[in-house]
Protein backbone atom coordinates (compact mmCIF):
# COMPACT_ATOMS: atom_id res chain seq x y z
CA UNK A 1 0.00 0.00 0.00
CA UNK A 2 1.48 3.18 -0.94
CA UNK A 3 1.92 5.51 2.23
CA UNK A 4 -0.89 8.06 2.84
CA UNK A 5 0.33 11.97 1.00
CA UNK A 6 0.38 14.27 3.23
CA UNK A 7 -0.24 18.36 2.03
CA UNK A 8 -0.25 21.78 3.40
CA UNK A 9 -4.65 22.74 4.14
CA UNK A 10 -3.94 26.34 6.37
CA UNK A 11 -1.44 28.37 7.50
CA UNK A 12 -1.20 31.15 10.25
CA UNK A 13 1.43 33.45 11.97
CA UNK A 14 2.18 35.58 14.96
CA UNK A 15 5.67 37.22 14.11
CA UNK A 16 8.02 40.27 14.37
CA UNK A 17 6.66 41.46 10.28
CA UNK A 18 3.05 41.10 10.88
CA UNK A 19 0.43 38.80 12.32
CA UNK A 20 -1.45 38.10 9.29
CA UNK A 21 -0.05 35.48 6.71
CA UNK A 22 0.14 38.07 3.55
CA UNK A 23 1.27 41.34 6.06
CA UNK A 24 4.10 38.69 7.36
CA UNK A 25 4.81 37.24 3.43
CA UNK A 26 5.09 41.28 1.89
CA UNK A 27 7.17 42.19 4.59
CA UNK A 28 9.58 39.04 4.01
CA UNK A 29 9.55 39.08 0.29
CA UNK A 30 10.16 42.92 0.57
CA UNK A 31 12.86 42.28 2.83
CA UNK A 32 11.20 44.59 5.32
CA UNK A 33 13.07 44.00 8.87
CA UNK A 34 11.32 43.20 11.83
CA UNK A 35 13.54 43.98 14.28
CA UNK A 36 14.08 47.08 17.16
CA UNK A 37 15.02 48.18 20.54
CA UNK A 38 13.72 46.45 23.48
CA UNK A 39 11.21 48.87 25.44
CA UNK A 40 9.25 46.26 27.60
CA UNK A 41 12.44 46.18 30.26
CA UNK A 42 15.18 48.13 30.92
CA UNK A 43 18.48 47.08 28.65
CA UNK A 44 21.04 49.66 29.23
CA UNK A 45 23.04 46.76 30.90
CA UNK A 46 22.82 44.18 28.42
CA UNK A 47 25.15 43.88 25.69
CA UNK A 48 22.28 43.38 23.29
CA UNK A 49 19.21 45.96 23.12
CA UNK A 50 17.16 44.78 20.55
CA UNK A 51 14.95 41.59 19.00
CA UNK A 52 12.02 40.58 16.75
CA UNK A 53 9.17 41.72 18.74
CA UNK A 54 5.54 40.43 17.94
CA UNK A 55 3.69 42.86 15.51
CA UNK A 56 0.37 44.21 15.12
CA UNK A 57 -0.92 41.20 17.48
CA UNK A 58 -3.80 41.82 20.00
CA UNK A 59 -4.39 38.58 21.98
CA UNK A 60 -7.94 39.74 22.85
CA UNK A 61 -8.63 38.92 18.96
CA UNK A 62 -8.19 34.97 20.06
CA UNK A 63 -8.85 34.64 23.36
CA UNK A 64 -10.94 35.67 26.35
CA UNK A 65 -9.99 37.54 29.15
CA UNK A 66 -9.78 34.83 31.83
CA UNK A 67 -7.95 32.84 29.66
CA UNK A 68 -5.37 35.85 28.20
CA UNK A 69 -4.50 36.22 32.16
CA UNK A 70 -4.35 32.63 32.62
CA UNK A 71 -1.43 32.19 29.84
CA UNK A 72 2.15 33.28 29.15
CA UNK A 73 2.56 35.33 25.42
CA UNK A 74 4.36 31.94 23.46
CA UNK A 75 0.95 30.45 24.49
CA UNK A 76 -1.58 33.29 23.07
CA UNK A 77 0.64 33.63 20.30
CA UNK A 78 0.73 29.69 19.80
CA UNK A 79 -3.02 29.54 20.30
CA UNK A 80 -3.46 32.68 17.95
CA UNK A 81 -1.46 31.09 14.65
CA UNK A 82 -3.36 28.22 15.13
CA UNK A 83 -6.86 29.81 15.35
CA UNK A 84 -5.73 31.60 11.79
CA UNK A 85 -4.68 28.22 10.05
CA UNK A 86 -8.03 26.34 11.01
CA UNK A 87 -9.88 29.52 9.92
CA UNK A 88 -7.36 29.62 6.79
CA UNK A 89 -8.03 25.95 5.56
CA UNK A 90 -11.95 26.08 6.25
CA UNK A 91 -12.12 22.59 8.00
CA UNK A 92 -15.42 22.23 9.81
CA UNK A 93 -14.74 20.54 13.08
CA UNK A 94 -17.64 18.36 14.08
CA UNK A 95 -18.80 15.80 16.30
CA UNK A 96 -17.95 13.16 13.51
CA UNK A 97 -14.21 14.43 12.92
CA UNK A 98 -12.92 15.98 15.68
CA UNK A 99 -11.15 12.82 17.48
CA UNK A 100 -9.47 12.58 13.62
CA UNK A 101 -8.00 15.76 14.61
CA UNK A 102 -4.19 16.29 16.28
CA UNK A 103 -2.52 18.47 17.62
CA UNK A 104 1.50 18.90 18.36
CA UNK A 105 2.19 22.83 18.57
CA UNK A 106 5.32 22.96 20.41
CA UNK A 107 8.12 25.85 22.08
CA UNK A 108 11.34 25.71 22.40
CA UNK A 109 11.56 27.45 25.86
CA UNK A 110 8.22 27.64 27.16
CA UNK A 111 7.03 29.99 29.78
CA UNK A 112 10.22 31.88 30.42
CA UNK A 113 8.64 35.13 31.66
CA UNK A 114 5.65 33.52 33.64
CA UNK A 115 8.53 31.60 35.08
CA UNK A 116 10.68 34.78 35.95
CA UNK A 117 7.85 36.71 37.33
CA UNK A 118 6.83 34.04 39.51
CA UNK A 119 10.08 33.33 41.29
CA UNK A 120 10.12 36.92 41.71
CA UNK A 121 6.87 36.74 43.98
CA UNK A 122 8.23 33.50 45.19
CA UNK A 123 11.76 35.13 46.64
CA UNK A 124 9.94 38.32 48.09
CA UNK A 125 6.40 36.98 49.35
CA UNK A 126 7.26 33.63 49.77
CA UNK A 127 4.68 30.25 48.24
CA UNK A 128 1.48 31.48 49.24
CA UNK A 129 1.61 34.46 47.39
CA UNK A 130 2.72 31.98 43.97
CA UNK A 131 0.07 31.80 41.08
CA UNK A 132 -1.79 28.49 40.85
CA UNK A 133 -1.90 29.14 37.32
CA UNK A 134 1.92 29.18 37.32
CA UNK A 135 2.40 25.64 35.86
CA UNK A 136 -0.41 26.12 33.56
CA UNK A 137 0.11 29.12 32.25
CA UNK A 138 3.93 27.98 31.43
CA UNK A 139 4.78 24.71 30.64
CA UNK A 140 5.02 24.02 27.03
CA UNK A 141 2.09 21.44 25.62
CA UNK A 142 -0.39 23.99 26.50
CA UNK A 143 -0.35 25.68 23.37
CA UNK A 144 -1.51 22.09 21.84
CA UNK A 145 -4.00 21.93 25.49
CA UNK A 146 -5.20 25.77 24.75
CA UNK A 147 -6.58 25.11 21.40
CA UNK A 148 -7.72 21.43 21.90
CA UNK A 149 -9.66 22.95 24.42
CA UNK A 150 -10.67 26.06 22.74
CA UNK A 151 -11.57 24.49 19.29
CA UNK A 152 -13.16 21.53 20.84
CA UNK A 153 -10.66 19.26 18.89
CA UNK A 154 -10.29 15.28 21.02
CA UNK A 155 -7.70 13.35 18.47
CA UNK A 156 -4.07 13.68 19.65
CA UNK A 157 -2.22 15.98 21.60
CA UNK A 158 1.13 16.52 22.02
CA UNK A 159 4.12 18.90 21.78
CA UNK A 160 7.89 18.28 20.96
CA UNK A 161 10.43 20.41 22.59
CA UNK A 162 13.60 20.42 20.46
CA UNK A 163 15.28 23.89 20.77
CA UNK A 164 15.38 25.77 17.35
CA UNK A 165 13.88 22.55 15.56
CA UNK A 166 10.94 22.53 17.42
CA UNK A 167 8.26 23.72 14.61
CA UNK A 168 10.37 21.33 12.41
CA UNK A 169 9.84 18.80 14.27
CA UNK A 170 6.57 19.06 15.34
CA UNK A 171 5.79 19.50 11.56
CA UNK A 172 7.30 16.11 10.64
CA UNK A 173 6.23 14.03 13.38
CA UNK A 174 2.67 15.71 12.44
CA UNK A 175 2.55 14.35 9.39
CA UNK A 176 4.40 10.74 10.63
CA UNK A 177 1.09 10.40 12.43
CA UNK A 178 -1.40 11.07 9.64
CA UNK A 179 0.60 8.34 7.17
CA UNK A 180 0.59 6.14 10.37
CA UNK A 181 -3.12 6.93 10.20
CA UNK A 182 -3.58 8.17 13.98
CA UNK A 183 -5.17 11.02 12.68
CA UNK A 184 -6.56 12.67 9.39
CA UNK A 185 -5.68 16.29 10.34
CA UNK A 186 -2.65 17.91 12.15
CA UNK A 187 -2.28 21.14 13.34
CA UNK A 188 1.14 21.52 13.92
CA UNK A 189 3.98 23.68 14.73
CA UNK A 190 5.72 26.30 17.26
CA UNK A 191 5.35 29.23 19.46
CA UNK A 192 8.24 31.20 21.58
CA UNK A 193 8.21 34.24 23.27
CA UNK A 194 11.69 34.22 24.85
CA UNK A 195 12.68 37.92 24.72
CA UNK A 196 12.44 38.65 28.72
CA UNK A 197 14.99 40.10 31.30
CA UNK A 198 16.38 36.08 31.93
CA UNK A 199 16.04 35.29 28.33
CA UNK A 200 17.85 37.85 26.85
CA UNK A 201 20.61 37.61 29.38
CA UNK A 202 21.18 34.26 28.80
CA UNK A 203 21.59 34.13 25.53
CA UNK A 204 23.65 37.48 25.95
CA UNK A 205 26.18 35.42 28.12
CA UNK A 206 26.02 32.41 25.73
CA UNK A 207 27.40 34.95 23.34
CA UNK A 208 24.97 33.75 20.86
CA UNK A 209 23.23 36.98 19.95
CA UNK A 210 24.43 39.93 17.31
CA UNK A 211 25.57 43.26 19.45
CA UNK A 212 25.08 45.48 16.34
CA UNK A 213 23.19 48.10 18.89
CA UNK A 214 23.93 51.07 16.26
CA UNK A 215 22.06 49.19 13.45
CA UNK A 216 19.65 46.37 14.79
CA UNK A 217 17.59 46.26 11.38
CA UNK A 218 21.24 45.20 10.11
CA UNK A 219 22.37 42.82 12.63
CA UNK A 220 20.56 40.02 11.07
CA UNK A 221 22.82 39.57 8.27
CA UNK A 222 23.26 35.53 6.86
CA UNK A 223 26.08 34.46 5.24
CA UNK A 224 28.11 38.04 5.36
CA UNK A 225 31.38 38.73 6.57
CA UNK A 226 30.62 41.05 9.40
CA UNK A 227 27.55 38.78 10.84
CA UNK A 228 28.36 38.02 14.85
CA UNK A 229 25.38 36.40 15.92
CA UNK A 230 21.46 36.16 15.77
CA UNK A 231 19.09 38.09 16.72
CA UNK A 232 16.28 36.42 19.09
CA UNK A 233 12.60 36.96 17.51
CA UNK A 234 9.46 35.83 19.38
CA UNK A 235 6.11 34.76 17.61
CA UNK A 236 4.46 31.87 15.61
CA UNK A 237 3.79 29.87 12.97
CA UNK A 238 1.08 27.27 13.03
CA UNK A 239 0.04 24.84 9.51
CA UNK A 240 -2.68 22.89 9.62
CA UNK A 241 -1.43 19.46 7.99
CA UNK A 242 -4.21 16.66 5.85
CA UNK A 243 -4.54 13.60 4.51
CA UNK A 244 -4.48 14.16 0.92
CA UNK A 245 -7.95 12.44 -0.02
CA UNK A 246 -9.41 13.91 2.92
CA UNK A 247 -8.15 17.37 1.90
CA UNK A 248 -9.80 16.27 -1.90
CA UNK A 249 -12.68 14.96 -0.66
CA UNK A 250 -13.98 18.81 1.41
CA UNK A 251 -12.68 20.56 -1.81
CA UNK A 252 -9.84 21.90 0.33
CA UNK A 253 -7.66 24.69 -1.35
CA UNK A 254 -4.54 22.62 -1.19
CA UNK A 255 -1.51 24.88 -0.78
CA UNK A 256 1.53 22.15 -0.78
CA UNK A 257 2.20 18.75 -0.41
CA UNK A 258 4.56 17.70 2.35
CA UNK A 259 7.00 14.82 0.73
CA UNK A 260 9.73 14.68 2.92
CA UNK A 261 10.95 14.64 6.37
CA UNK A 262 14.66 14.01 7.50
CA UNK A 263 16.40 14.17 10.85
CA UNK A 264 19.85 13.76 12.64
CA UNK A 265 21.88 14.40 15.97
CA UNK A 266 25.20 15.71 15.61
CA UNK A 267 26.75 14.18 18.67
CA UNK A 268 29.28 17.03 18.77
CA UNK A 269 28.72 19.83 21.62
CA UNK A 270 26.00 21.65 22.91
CA UNK A 271 25.65 24.61 21.22
CA UNK A 272 28.38 24.70 18.35
CA UNK A 273 27.77 22.63 14.87
CA UNK A 274 30.58 20.61 13.60
CA UNK A 275 32.85 22.32 11.39
CA UNK A 276 31.34 20.22 8.64
CA UNK A 277 27.82 20.43 9.04
CA UNK A 278 27.31 16.36 8.69
CA UNK A 279 24.78 16.62 11.29
CA UNK A 280 22.62 18.99 8.96
CA UNK A 281 23.76 17.58 5.83
CA UNK A 282 22.50 13.56 7.02
CA UNK A 283 19.41 15.51 8.13
CA UNK A 284 18.94 16.79 4.46
CA UNK A 285 19.90 13.36 3.23
CA UNK A 286 17.42 11.80 4.86
CA UNK A 287 15.03 14.10 4.01
CA UNK A 288 15.73 13.83 0.03
CA UNK A 289 15.17 10.06 0.60
CA UNK A 290 12.23 10.01 2.62
CA UNK A 291 10.49 12.19 -0.31
CA UNK A 292 12.80 9.78 -3.19
CA UNK A 293 13.60 12.56 -5.16
CA UNK A 294 17.43 13.64 -5.92
CA UNK A 295 18.87 16.86 -4.91
CA UNK A 296 18.89 18.42 -8.44
CA UNK A 297 14.98 18.58 -8.31
CA UNK A 298 15.36 20.93 -5.68
CA UNK A 299 14.46 25.11 -6.42
CA UNK A 300 15.08 26.14 -3.10
CA UNK A 301 16.57 25.55 0.46
CA UNK A 302 14.82 28.19 2.63
CA UNK A 303 18.02 27.57 5.02
CA UNK A 304 18.24 27.75 9.11
CA UNK A 305 21.24 30.80 8.37
CA UNK A 306 20.46 32.64 11.48
CA UNK A 307 23.63 35.02 11.12
CA UNK A 308 26.58 32.91 13.25
CA UNK A 309 29.68 33.00 12.24
CA UNK A 310 29.98 29.01 13.06
CA UNK A 311 26.02 28.35 11.99
CA UNK A 312 26.40 29.58 8.37
CA UNK A 313 29.65 28.32 7.08
CA UNK A 314 28.41 24.75 8.46
CA UNK A 315 25.46 24.77 6.89
CA UNK A 316 26.84 25.76 3.60
CA UNK A 317 29.38 22.91 3.93
CA UNK A 318 26.25 20.68 4.89
CA UNK A 319 24.74 22.12 1.38
CA UNK A 320 27.37 21.43 -0.19
CA UNK A 321 27.48 17.90 1.12
CA UNK A 322 23.72 16.73 0.47
CA UNK A 323 23.22 18.41 -2.86
CA UNK A 324 26.91 17.46 -4.38
CA UNK A 325 27.01 19.69 -7.65
CA UNK A 326 23.18 21.23 -7.51
CA UNK A 327 24.89 23.45 -4.54
CA UNK A 328 26.10 25.98 -6.58
CA UNK A 329 22.71 25.86 -8.79
CA UNK A 330 20.14 26.04 -5.54
CA UNK A 331 18.74 29.36 -4.54
CA UNK A 332 19.03 29.56 -0.58
CA UNK A 333 17.95 32.12 1.36
CA UNK A 334 17.44 32.99 5.37
CA UNK A 335 14.09 34.67 6.01
CA UNK A 336 15.76 35.12 9.07
CA UNK A 337 17.63 38.07 8.39
CA UNK A 338 14.08 39.96 8.25
CA UNK A 339 11.96 38.20 11.05
CA UNK A 340 15.22 37.29 13.19
CA UNK A 341 15.12 33.69 14.92
CA UNK A 342 12.04 32.60 16.62
CA UNK A 343 13.83 29.42 18.00
CA UNK A 344 11.01 26.97 18.34
CA UNK A 345 8.91 28.72 16.13
CA UNK A 346 11.09 29.10 13.44
CA UNK A 347 10.68 26.39 11.71
CA UNK A 348 6.75 27.06 11.58
CA UNK A 349 7.03 30.18 10.18
CA UNK A 350 9.63 29.33 7.68
CA UNK A 351 7.80 25.84 6.96
CA UNK A 352 4.55 29.08 5.63
CA UNK A 353 7.25 30.63 3.46
CA UNK A 354 8.37 27.75 1.89
CA UNK A 355 4.90 27.24 0.87
CA UNK A 356 4.33 30.42 0.24
CA UNK A 357 7.18 30.48 -2.12
CA UNK A 358 5.39 28.02 -3.76
CA UNK A 359 2.23 29.68 -4.18
CA UNK A 360 3.71 32.70 -5.56
CA UNK A 361 6.26 31.10 -7.59
CA UNK A 362 9.19 33.51 -5.32
CA UNK A 363 12.13 33.58 -3.59
CA UNK A 364 12.63 36.14 -0.38
CA UNK A 365 15.84 37.32 -0.41
CA UNK A 366 18.21 37.05 2.32
CA UNK A 367 18.76 40.79 3.83
CA UNK A 368 21.92 42.21 4.96
CA UNK A 369 24.08 40.24 2.67
CA UNK A 370 26.68 43.04 1.59
CA UNK A 371 29.67 41.01 1.18
CA UNK A 372 29.75 36.95 1.58
CA UNK A 373 32.01 35.80 4.19
CA UNK A 374 34.96 33.18 3.79
CA UNK A 375 33.55 30.05 2.38
CA UNK A 376 29.80 31.88 1.91
CA UNK A 377 29.90 30.92 -1.85
CA UNK A 378 25.91 29.94 -2.58
CA UNK A 379 23.35 31.76 -4.58
CA UNK A 380 21.94 33.03 -1.33
CA UNK A 381 19.51 35.27 -3.01
CA UNK A 382 21.18 38.45 -1.46
CA UNK A 383 18.97 41.96 -1.16
CA UNK A 384 15.76 41.56 -3.06
CA UNK A 385 13.27 38.60 -3.75
CA UNK A 386 13.98 36.13 -7.03
CA UNK A 387 10.55 35.74 -9.25
CA UNK A 388 11.36 31.63 -10.49
CA UNK A 389 9.72 28.44 -11.07
CA UNK A 390 9.29 27.09 -7.94
CA UNK A 391 8.58 23.36 -7.42
CA UNK A 392 10.11 21.65 -4.97
CA UNK A 393 11.29 23.63 -1.37
CA UNK A 394 13.64 22.23 1.73
CA UNK A 395 12.90 24.27 5.15
CA UNK A 396 16.02 23.48 7.29
CA UNK A 397 16.22 24.22 10.70
CA UNK A 398 18.77 23.20 13.49
CA UNK A 399 19.22 23.63 17.24
CA UNK A 400 21.07 23.60 20.75
CA UNK A 401 21.81 19.95 21.63
CA UNK A 402 22.75 18.97 18.11
CA UNK A 403 19.35 18.27 16.69
CA UNK A 404 18.69 18.58 13.40
CA UNK A 405 15.35 18.54 10.97
CA UNK A 406 14.74 19.34 7.10
CA UNK A 407 11.30 19.58 5.55
CA UNK A 408 10.78 19.40 1.91
CA UNK A 409 7.33 21.08 -0.07
CA UNK A 410 6.19 20.67 -3.78
CA UNK A 411 3.63 22.27 -5.73
CA UNK A 412 0.66 19.54 -5.74
CA UNK A 413 1.43 17.45 -9.10
CA UNK B 1 -24.14 49.34 49.82
CA UNK B 2 -20.92 49.66 52.30
CA UNK B 3 -17.72 50.74 50.37
CA UNK B 4 -16.40 47.16 51.72
CA UNK B 5 -18.67 45.25 49.47
CA UNK B 6 -18.12 47.43 47.00
CA UNK B 7 -14.30 45.91 47.12
CA UNK B 8 -15.08 42.61 47.60
CA UNK B 9 -17.52 42.63 44.15
CA UNK B 10 -14.86 44.27 42.43
CA UNK B 11 -12.15 41.80 43.43
CA UNK B 12 -14.49 39.15 42.67
CA UNK B 13 -15.39 40.66 39.29
CA UNK B 14 -11.25 41.27 38.61
CA UNK B 15 -10.45 37.60 39.13
CA UNK B 16 -13.25 35.70 37.90
CA UNK B 17 -13.59 38.87 34.90
CA UNK B 18 -17.21 38.99 34.87
CA UNK B 19 -19.36 41.67 35.68
CA UNK B 20 -19.68 42.95 39.17
CA UNK B 21 -23.34 43.13 38.08
CA UNK B 22 -23.25 39.63 37.84
CA UNK B 23 -22.33 38.69 41.49
CA UNK B 24 -25.58 39.21 43.19
CA UNK B 25 -26.57 37.96 46.93
CA UNK B 26 -25.62 34.38 47.21
CA UNK B 27 -24.18 33.45 43.58
CA UNK B 28 -21.95 30.41 43.37
CA UNK B 29 -18.21 30.70 42.25
CA UNK B 30 -18.41 27.72 40.42
CA UNK B 31 -21.93 26.86 39.74
CA UNK B 32 -22.98 30.41 38.79
CA UNK B 33 -19.74 32.70 38.48
CA UNK B 34 -17.88 30.05 35.81
CA UNK B 35 -14.87 29.92 38.55
CA UNK B 36 -13.12 26.19 38.87
CA UNK B 37 -10.75 25.24 41.37
CA UNK B 38 -7.64 27.41 40.48
CA UNK B 39 -9.98 30.65 40.01
CA UNK B 40 -11.09 29.79 43.50
CA UNK B 41 -7.76 29.42 45.15
CA UNK B 42 -6.00 32.95 43.16
CA UNK B 43 -9.80 34.84 44.00
CA UNK B 44 -8.93 33.69 47.80
CA UNK B 45 -4.93 35.41 47.72
CA UNK B 46 -6.24 38.33 46.22
CA UNK B 47 -8.42 38.64 49.13
CA UNK B 48 -6.28 37.82 51.26
CA UNK B 49 -4.07 40.83 50.39
CA UNK B 50 -6.63 43.35 49.75
CA UNK B 51 -7.82 42.59 53.09
CA UNK B 52 -4.59 41.85 54.93
CA UNK B 53 -5.50 38.48 56.29
CA UNK B 54 -4.71 35.04 56.33
CA UNK B 55 -7.07 32.57 55.15
CA UNK B 56 -5.91 28.85 55.83
CA UNK B 57 -6.61 26.49 52.95
CA UNK B 58 -9.33 24.27 55.60
CA UNK B 59 -11.07 27.82 56.06
CA UNK B 60 -10.66 28.74 52.08
CA UNK B 61 -12.73 25.83 51.18
CA UNK B 62 -15.33 26.48 53.14
CA UNK B 63 -15.68 29.98 51.17
CA UNK B 64 -17.89 29.06 48.22
CA UNK B 65 -20.37 32.24 47.75
CA UNK B 66 -19.85 35.91 47.78
CA UNK B 67 -21.74 35.80 50.76
CA UNK B 68 -19.20 33.21 52.05
CA UNK B 69 -16.92 35.87 51.46
CA UNK B 70 -18.59 38.81 53.78
CA UNK B 71 -18.90 36.73 56.32
CA UNK B 72 -15.41 35.54 56.81
CA UNK B 73 -13.87 38.76 56.36
CA UNK B 74 -16.31 40.70 58.91
CA UNK B 75 -15.23 37.91 61.30
CA UNK B 76 -11.78 37.77 60.71
CA UNK B 77 -10.07 41.09 58.58
CA UNK B 78 -9.73 44.31 60.91
CA UNK B 79 -10.18 45.86 57.68
CA UNK B 80 -13.67 44.78 56.71
CA UNK B 81 -14.99 46.24 60.17
CA UNK B 82 -14.04 49.71 59.22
Amino acid sequence: MNRRRVVVTGMGIVSPVGSTIESAWLNVVSGKSGINFIKKFDTSTYTTRFAGLVADFNAADYLGPKEIKKTDPFIQYGVAAAKQAVTDSGLDITNSNRDRIGICVGSGIGGLGTIEEECATLQASGPRRVSPFFIPASIINMISGYISIELEITGPNLAAVSACTTATHSIGLGARLIQAGDADVFIVGGAECASTPAGMAGFCQARALSTRNDDPQKASRPWDKDRDGFVLGDGAGVLVIEEYEHAKKRNARIYAELIGFGMSGDAYHITLPPDDGNGAARCMQNALKDAGINPDQVDYINAHGTSTPAGDLAETKAIKTAFGDHAMKVAVSSTKSVTGHLLGAAGGIEAIFAVLSIRDQVIPPTINLENPGKGCDLDYVPGTARNDAVGIVVSNSFGFGGTNGSLIFQRLQ
Amino acid sequence: MSSFEDKVKAIIAEQLSISIESIVPGARFVEDLGADSLDTVELVMALEEAFEVDIPDEEAEGIRTYNDVLAYLKAHAAKAAA
